[in-house]
Formats: structure tokens, C-alpha cells, sequence
């Protein structure tokens, strides 16, 4: 529920209030649900815990899906995190991080739909990522979710945030946006550099499909999550650096829609096309269900 | 919520609590027809299990839905999934066919639309509107003159605000449905008083999930 069916008017609105897009959000929440702004940030900063609790959980080196396809793959890019990497402990930090979590949803554990079960782990891979390496406070890190959540609230309702509708970049495309406009708030930027994050985001997932090895959020899921990280970090970077989509948030998001409509069913959270097809993806089911549907 | 899918877990559970709400006592049987790809992918998503918790009433944040096949059957549900595509249905859809302890009886079609939101269709075969987003009002009434009208001025005079509403008649006379979304909240009395209203069958209170 929002006041608002554009990522540009969300912009205007903030200008308008001298403000960002996430105090915007937090008004119209606290509006339309009839609380306190207070109260509706509480909500928010419980869900901030919520995402804390699940990287624990996922960081078990021990920790397994029923399926036995996902689990400890966090606990490696921790401890190898630790030693720096290629790209440094903040970046592998905030792999292990979107791994963690979406490990946690694969072993059915407790996480934030963010804005989907399935693309659970890029919130906290990055927000959750600045907040713990000490570049943000508390309270900017759960203003940020709100504009994480205004900008998925648009694309909910403009497109579609269902990967049977969309395909993945419905979900995981949506949630690397919903990152990217909230980073750029978290460092300062403006509103309108912040819906340029949330374009760049859109336009570098389109066309994802979804494509689930046995109809489960494992693979490849929980890896997508850690791409989706990496897109909302360099949109938003870009953004900051003053670097403009030349096509606008919004008409991304139709774009998103048009290709999601385009996409077959094989390639809609159905688990008969792409990699649920491979002769790997096909064996794999056969070992943890046996003959299909029945 | 519980993992591992927001449409095929978070909105599976949404969909059998609606369910169960609309039946208002413990169910016994539940009969699943699962359509598009919640047929394919739904034991990969535990979404058996998800519908089967909302059926018991779980919450979907109760982290005992990943054992609710073994509440169910402690609780003495009898469970069927039934694999058929329907026909035009939304891809995650499932048609929901409970019986209660009492002896009622309802079906339920709603679909899992996209980051754990619903959005019921069809109760026993008639069109209806809830999404559980808001506290609504399903109520079932007889096609005569004057009877939508005492439901609303009734709500008017209760300070409760509509806001939306559906009706749905399937046949000139017969029984018809109205969906009603409120603002806020609705007290439990409001429903109670609406039922002795004329021309009204019954009214269940499905509050936001």
C-alpha cells in the first residue's frame, strides 16, 4: 500500500519536502495504516533485526537445506572474507551476508521477504553491509529500508515482484533496485540520483529468468542473490558518481514487465526450463523427489 | 516469515488461514487442487506444508510450519493434494476445499501473487476480492432490495470507513456476496450485529494476515 504509482513522483515528493524518499514512505505508511511514524518505524527496525538474526543463522558452517542442495557456502566466504580477497573484507563481507540469509531461506529459517523469500539476501548484503562496517548508523540503515520499500511497492504494483509472473528479475532484479536507491540514501545522495540507481539496477537484471533446480529456492537462487549485491552496489555507486540512466526508473520498470510477460512458462518458476532443465538440474530433482507431481 | 518462498510459502500460508477463517471452526479434511506452478514446483517450495499451516492457523512467521504436516496429523487432518491446472487461473493458484468438525463446508480459490500478498478470487465459485491486506468483511446475503444498503449504514453508524467494495450476484434473486475492505480496525461485535440483520446469510471477519 502507496500513495504513490511512480518512482518519479516518490522523487518529486521528496524535493518537494526538501527531504528523501524514505521519510515520504514512512508519512504515507503512517497514514495509510492509521499509526505513529514512530510506530511504523519500530515495525521497520524490527524487520532490520530480523535480517541480523538471519545472516547468524546463515553464517552455520553446519546449517543445511531439507534437500541437502544449499548450506555452509556463507561460512566459507566469512572465513575467506577475513583474509580480503580480491575486492577486499567489505565486498566479500556483504557476499557472505546475502549468502547467509538466503542460506537461512532455503533451511526454511525466519527471514524478511525483501522484497521475496527468494531475494531475501540482497538487503542485508547491502544495507545490512554499511550499517555493520560502520559507515551508517542505526536509524539511517532503517530509513533506508523504507526507500528500499517504496521503490518494490512500485514495482509490485506497476509489474510484478512474482518470479512465476516475471521471471527473476521480477524478484531479484527488484530487490537489487530497491538496494541501489536505498545505498544512494544511505551516502548522502539526492532522490533523483537515487531512482538513477534503481534504473541502473532494473536495466543490468532484465531478462533474468527464473529457473529453480527442482522447483527449489537454492539453486541457483542463493548465488543470484550475491549478483543482485554486486548490481545494487555498482548502480549505486554510479549514481553517486553522478551517472545518469538515459531511461527512466519508471519506464524501466514497464520495460520489466513487458520482458516478464515475454518470457515462457518454461522459464517462469515453473522448473522446466534453463537450469531446472540440465541434465544436472534433471538429475538432481530425480535424487530428492523421485518421479514428478503425484 | 519462514522461508524458503514468499509466493509459495508466506502466501500458501495466507491462503489456508483465509481459508480456515472463512470456515470459523476446525477443519478435519482439506482438499488442495494445485494449479500452474504451484503444481510444479510445490513440494521443492514447501508450499504442502505452508498451505497446511495456514489451515491450522499458523501465522506465516510461525516457525512451526516446516513440521505442520506432523501437527496436521496430530491435530487429525486429512490432507489431499491434487495436481489440475485451472484453466485462466494466476500461475500460483490453489482451490481450497475444507470440511469442518461441525459439518460445514467451504471452498476457497486465491493466488499467491507476488511477495507473500494473496489475492482470493472465488469463494465457493463466487467472485470476491480479499488480498488479507486489510480487515474485511465477506458477506453473504440474499439479492433483494435494501440489503446492501443496511449492511453499509450499519458500518456508517459503527464510524467504520469502506474502503473498497465488491459484489458479486451469480444469479437475479438468489444468494449474492459482498466484499467489504475497512480502514482500520473492525470490531468483532460489528460482525456479530450484522448477521441479524434481514436478508443476511452470514458474515465472516477476515482480519489483515
Amino acid at each position: 500500500m502507496l500513495t504513490y504509482q511512480r518512482i518519479d513522483d516518490l522523487c518529486r515528493e521528496a524535493e518537494k519536502m526538501g527531504g528523501t524518499i524514505s521519510q515520504v514512505v514512512l508519512s504515507d505508511q503512517a497514514q495509510q495504516l492509521g499509526l505513529k511514524e514512530e510506530e511504523v518505524y519500530e515495525r521497520m527496525a524490527q524487520r532490520l533485526q530480523v535480517m541480523r538474526e538471519s545472516v547468524e543463522t546463515g553464517m552455520d558452517a553446519g546449517l543445511r537445506s531439507a534437500s541437502g542442495l544449499s548450506g555452509g557456502d556463507a561460512a566459507k566466504m566469512q572465513a575467506y572474507a577475513r583474509q580480503g580477497g580480491i575486492a577486499g573484507p567489505f565486498v566479500n563481507g556483504a557476499i557472505a551476508r546475502a549468502l547467509a540469509t538466503s542460506e537461512c531461506n532455503a533451511a526454511m529459517g525466519r527471514i524478511v521477504a525483501a522484497p521475496t523469500a527468494g531475494s531475501c539476501g540482497i538487503l542485508p548484503g547491502t544495507v545490512l553491509s554499511v550499517l555493520e562496517e560502520g559507515q551508517c548508523t542505526e536509524r539511517q540503515a532503517v530509513m533506508a529500508l523504507f526507500t528500499a520499500g517504496g521503490i518494490g511497492t512500485v514495482i509490485g504494483s506497476q509489474a510484478t515482484l512474482a518470479g512465476a509472473e516475471g521471471g527473476c528479475q521480477a524478484e531479484c532484479g527488484a530487490a537489487a533496485a530497491m538496494a541501489a536507491a536505498a545505498l544512494v540514501e544511505l551516502k548522502g545522495g539526492t532522490p533523483v540520483q537515487a531512482a538513477h540507481a534503481c534504473a541502473m539496477a532494473l536495466k543490468n537484471q532484465l531478462g533474468l529468468v527464473c529457473d529453480p533446480v527442482a522447483g527449489l529456492v537454492e539453486v541457483p537462487c542463493i548465488k543470484r542473490n550475491v549478483a543482485g549485491v554486486m548490481v545494487a552496489f555498482s548502480a549505486a555507486e554510479m549514481a553517486l558518481a553522478g551517472i545518469e540512466s538515459k531511461i527512466p526508473a519508471d519506464e524501466c520498470v514497464c520495460a520489466l514487465y513487458e520482458v516478464g510477460c515475454a518470457l515462457p512458462a518454461s522459464l517462469r518458476e515453473t522448473a522446466q526450463g534453463g537450469l531446472a532443465a540440465t541434465p544436472t538440474g534433471k538429475r538432481l530433482e530425480k535424487e530428492i523427489f523421485g518421479p514428478p507431481c503425484g | 516469515m519462514i522461508g524458503p518462498s514468499s509466493s509459495h510459502t508466506a502466501g500458501a500460508v495466507r491462503l489456508g488461514y483465509v481459508a480456515r477463517k472463512i470456515l470459523e471452526e476446525e477443519p478435519v479434511r482439506a482438499e488442495i487442487q494445485l494449479s500452474g506452478s504451484f503444481a510444479q514446483t510445490y513440494r521443492g517450495h514447501g508450499t504442502d506444508k505452508a498451505l497446511i499451516a495456514g489451515i491450522l492457523g499458523f501465522p506465516p512467521d510461525d516457525a512451526r510450519i516446516r513440521d505442520s504436516l506432523t501437527h496436521a496429523a496430530k491435530r487429525g487432518l486429512k490432507w489431499e493434494f491434487i495436481c489440475e491446472n485451472i484453466p485462466g487461473a494466476h500461475p500460483n493458484t490453489a482451490r481450497i476445499t475444507l470440511a469442518g468438525a461441525q459439518g460445514g463446508g467451504v471452498t476457497v480459490q486465491g493466488a499467491s501473487v507476488g511477495g507473500g500478498n494473496i489475492l482470493v478470487d472465488r469463494l465457493n465459485g463466487m467472485a470476491v476480492h480479499v488480498t488479507g491486506r486489510n480487515n474485511t468483511l465477506v458477506v453473504l446475503h440474499k439479492d433483494k432490495p435494501g440489503a446492501i444498503a443496511a449492511v453499509t449504514n450499519f458500518m456508517a453508524y459503527s464510524g467504520v470507513n469502506i474502503g473498497s467494495f465488491r459484489l458479486a450476484r451469480p444469479e437475479k434473486g438468489g444468494t449474492a456476496v459482498m466484499t467489504i475492505e475497512v480502514d482500520g480496525d473492525i470490531p468483532d461485535i460489528l460482525a456479530e450485529n450484522l448477521r441479524i440483520l434481514p436478508n443476511i446469510i452470514h458474515v465472516v471477519l477476515i482480519r489483515a494476515v
